[in-house]
């Protein structure tokens, strides 16, 4: 190609704490083209954009490899304001509007309109007044060319999700350099509607000549408003093509389609001896904030290993949390056929349920206490058990040495490293962290364990230790596990049958042996909306 | 050298600077004419007058509900038992029980309440707990004058009715329990055993509490309030149960302090009783969510000797009577540097 593309992306890589989260990156794209950019959670797809956005986070975290050319020109921003002057706008998840000034306020925002005054001679441009009117001029302007009817008078705080959203991108156009614009994740947050809009938009941006980078979990809008995608998995592109040459399976297949071996040794499909059906829910509710479940029913079998998995915020924490009584929830749950009473944390526990919570240092554990403490806990409080009669069996008190004694066997069956069971949780590594949850959850004898994201933030061969203990735990004491993970190969790997949450909703159960798409399509909303691709 | 360091450590700075400044107060005594027996012996005594009421602290703090600025609460509790037993006018130890009995159920009553009220304000418990007690004084001021207390050892005498503002225990239980096993040396020291196993039964009982299922929960509360609930402790009852407690100790202990001191001081008498509860624990080394009992004993004892000794030894080395100055100024300055101390360790 003669043509210099407008942003071209050499061999980036990034690792952070030894951990490669992007691995030897390259893509080009051209002036007025829009680039879908997809992965699973935790591909690298945040990482990549905050690279090119020239985050302060990377470079605290000793930089990166390889080069990002302008126009032809190399580059290296050393923080996001070099960015937005090489003409990089950048959209976020999260808006970052003042919600009290008004939508114009906003979209000048620091780049005012001004007019002179006599006191600038004084004390120079500070004391320049704002321009309103030109202001006003350059706002319209800006949503003109969006095309959607937006009042710029109106307070950002007033403003439906999806305005906000165009509040975002007018800024981003009113800047008059822009040439490369970023959209992370747009469209989550609006309504049907609202997101046509918004594609009609970019296509017609893209025809201004502005070249767009547009991350989605919607495999359809991608397909629909993308010249080209790249699919990133575990940091590296795995797939670089165009809407024309592909389809939506095959892009959920590269996106999750991991070498089943490479994760670790999977126990196939044997003959796996399955009891009765011990949990059963029925149209569960969980108001969780971020992790709302809808209407969820499903069934688990004594001594199986039960997936729950999905992308992030469609809701598959929220099961877990609902059941134990943590987060707002209804419905209703049957536990060995007894109904377990929601909203009530004593009842689960009671009944022989525990949990470890994929929030480890604000659920799981006592951070200032010590390992011991962090143990025997659940187990001292809900089952009276490590009390020992003082005065004549007047009061029971803690017994110390049963304590010391749980929590080294704790200790050398996990291989927690600690200095000893007395040394503050805080002081443990993540994933000796995660060992401490599990052995709590362990002490308590559970019937029934559920266990969330037990290997996020933890390394490689911690990962390891505790996927094996669950296993082993589930094969030695025939305890039913149910796991909810993001990571679909961790769930294929120990998991018995996998049920996959999208929008609060189970969208399919599958055998942890099906085809990792199936799970894909599953996993992306697609099998409802687009029947005709299946 | 390695175990000096391993003690300062464990003992923590502040506790050693004060310590050597009490020190070397008992050393200089002698040469400014500040008799050390009874120097000595006052320190001991305010040392068992206050140690309950510093005990209280332990509860909320463990509890998560913060230090107890609320402790005049409790205080009222102890006061109305106070002169209801004398209003009874039963001496001695019967007396002094009959005080307690009587202050016990107000006591739950308002800990109660008082514990509702926390929980709502979950966060900021220990500006909401000053003004508790704050406007509980200034409500009794209207209280005693109004309450029906008729014995003539307590009311005003030119109008019969409403309680004075100081009402001496003498001739009733003053030193009751001080006295049980107390014993003399010489002219100027006196040692309050009694006094001293009280305490130390109350800090017994507390030691097994906190050993308890219940106490055990009671710190997890305050640990970590997710953690327990997510085990299955109700936190609201908990932190309410650790308030009642709190309160009753207050109760209890100004009780143990009037016998000692020989007067009830009622209005405005409990307004500032708090402070010096609170910056003794924090001196003692513990902090807005952790204390022991090891805390209680050491804190009360520094807070209390220092607050005995600076005074007298300053007066006799600049010839003046400013007693009371330094006290308040010593006192509060203690107060100011506990909580500096304590800022970094909040969340």
């Amino acid at each position: 190609m003669a043509l210099e593309p407008l942003l071209n992306v050499r061999g980036i890589s990034k690792s952070f704490n030894h951990n490669k989260v992007l691995k030897n990156v390259s893509f080009s794209l051209e002036k007025g083209k829009i680039l879908g950019l997809v992965g699973e959670n935790g591909a690298g797809k945040s990482t990549l954009m905050n690279i090119l956005f020239g985050m302060t986070v990377i470079h605290e975290t000793g930089g990166y490899e390889g080069t990002i050319s302008i126009e032809g020109k190399k580059v290296r921003f050393a923080s996001p304001f070099d960015a937005l002057e090489a003409g990089i706008g950048m959209v976020h998840q999260e808006f970052s509007l003042i919600p009290g000034f008004t939508v114009t306020e906003n979209i000048v925002l620091n780049r005012e309109s001004t007019k002179y005054n006599f006191l600038v001679e004084a004390y120079g441009d500070r004391m320049k007044t704002l321009d309103r009117e030109d202001m006003d001029r350059r706002s319209r302007e800006a949503i003109g060319k969006l095309k959607v009817g937006l009042d710029p008078a109106l307070a950002v705080s007033e403003l439906p999700v999806g305005y906000k959203q165009f509040t975002e991108i007018a800024r981003e156009i009113d800047k008059e350099n822009t040439k490369i614009l970023v959209l992370d994740e747009p469209t989550a947050t609006l309504t049907e509607s609202e997101a046509e809009i918004l594609l009609d938009t970019m296509k017609r941006l893209a025809a201004l000549g502005i070249s767009i980078i547009f991350i989605s979990h919607r495999l359809q809008e991608i397909m629909d408003v993308c010249d080209k995608i790249i699919v990133l998995r575990d940091g590296e592109v795995v797939d670089d093509t165009t809407p024309g040459e592909t389809n939506i399976m095959s892009i959920a297949t590269s996106m999750v389609g991991r070498d089943i071996t490479t994760a670790f040794a999977g126990k196939g499909t044997r003959g796996r001896n399955l009891g009765e059906v011990i949990l059963r829910v029925e149209h569960l509710w969980v108001d969780m904030p971020g992790e709302t479940v809808r209407d969820v029913s499903f069934q688990v079998r004594e001594r199986e290993i039960f997936g729950i998995g999905g992308l992030a915020g469609q809701g598959k924490l929220g099961i877990t949390n609902g059941i134990m009584g943590m987060f707002p929830a209804g419905g209703s749950v049957f536990f060995r056929e007894e109904p377990i009473r929601l909203n009530d944390p004593t009842s689960p526990l009671e009944a022989g349920i525990s949990a470890v919570y994929e929030d480890r240092r604000g659920v799981g554990l006592l951070m200032e206490e010590p390992i011991s403490w962090n143990i025997i806990f659940t187990a001292l409080q809900m089952q009276e058990r490590f009390l020992k009669p003082i005065l004549g069996g007047l009061v029971r008190i803690r017994d110390e040495s049963e304590i010391t004694r749980s929590a080294r066997n704790y200790i050398d069956m996990l291989n927690i490293k600690c200095l000893s069971e007395n040394q503050r949780v805080q002081d443990l590594s993540g994933g000796n962290q995660q060992k401490v949850c599990l052995a709590k959850a362990f002490e308590t004898k559970p019937r029934l364990l559920f266990v969330s994201e037990p290997t996020r933030g933890i390394d490689v061969g911690a990962k390891r230790m505790v996927l094996e203990a669950l296993r082993k735990y589930n094969e030695e004491y025939g305890t039913t596990i149910v796991m909810v993970s993001s990571e679909l190969e961790e769930l294929r790997s120990i998991c018995d049958r996998i049920a996959i949450i999208d929008s609060g909703r189970i969208a399919g159960t599958l055998p942890a042996s099906a085809p990792s798409r199936d799970f894909g399509v599953l996993m992306l909303g697609i099998d409802g909306r687009e029947k005709k691709v299946v | 050298m390695g175990g000096i360091r391993k003690f300062i450590e464990n003992a923590g700075w502040p506790r050693i600077i004060i310590g050597l400044f009490l020190f070397s107060l008992f050393i200089i005594a002698p040469f400014v004419r500040v008799r050390i027996d009874a120097s000595v012996s006052d320190t001991l005594v305010r040392f068992g007058m206050n140690g309950v009421m510093v005990l209280a602290m332990v509860p909320m703090i463990v509890s998560g509900c913060g230090l107890n600025f609320g402790l005049p609460l409790g205080i009222i509790a102890g006061l109305l038992g106070a002169v209801t037993s004398i209003e009874i006018g039963i001496p001695g130890i019967p007396g002094v029980l009959i005080a307690m009995a009587i202050s016990l159920p107000i006591a739950v009553v308002l800990g109660w309440g008082y514990g509702l009220l926390l929980n709502r304000v979950k966060g900021s418990e220990m500006m909401i707990a000053t003004y508790v007690g704050f406007s509980s004084v200034a409500f009794m001021c209207i209280m005693w004058l109004v309450l029906p207390y008729k014995s003539s050892n307590m009311v005003w005498g030119y109008a019969g009715k409403g309680l004075r503002t100081t009402i001496a225990v003498e001739g009733f239980w003053h030193q009751a329990i001080s006295d049980i096993g107390s014993f003399s040396i010489g002219q100027f020291f006196y040692v309050p055993t009694g006094m001293f196993l009280f305490f130390a039964l109350l800090c017994g009982f507390m030691w097994v509490f906190m050993r308890t299922r219940t106490g055990t929960a009671m710190t997890t509360v305050g640990s970590n309030p997710e953690y327990a609930r997510a085990s299955g402790v109700n936190i609201d009852r908990m932190r309410t149960l650790s308030v009642i407690l709190s309160t009753v100790l207050g109760a209890i202990g100004i009780i143990v302090y009037q016998q000692s001191f020989g007067f009830v001081q009622l209005y405005m008498g409990p307004f500032y009783m708090a402070f010096p509860a609170v910056s003794a624990i924090l001196i003692g080394g513990a902090s807005v969510h952790r204390a022991s009992i090891l805390n209680v004993i050491i804190g009360t004892f520094l807070f209390q000797g220092i607050l005995t000794m600076t005074p007298s030894v300053i007066n006799s080395m600049i010839q003046t009577d400013m007693s009371e100055v330094i006290r308040i100024i010593v006192s509060n300055g203690m107060i100011l540097y506990a909580l500096t101390r304590t800022v970094k360790v909040k969340p």
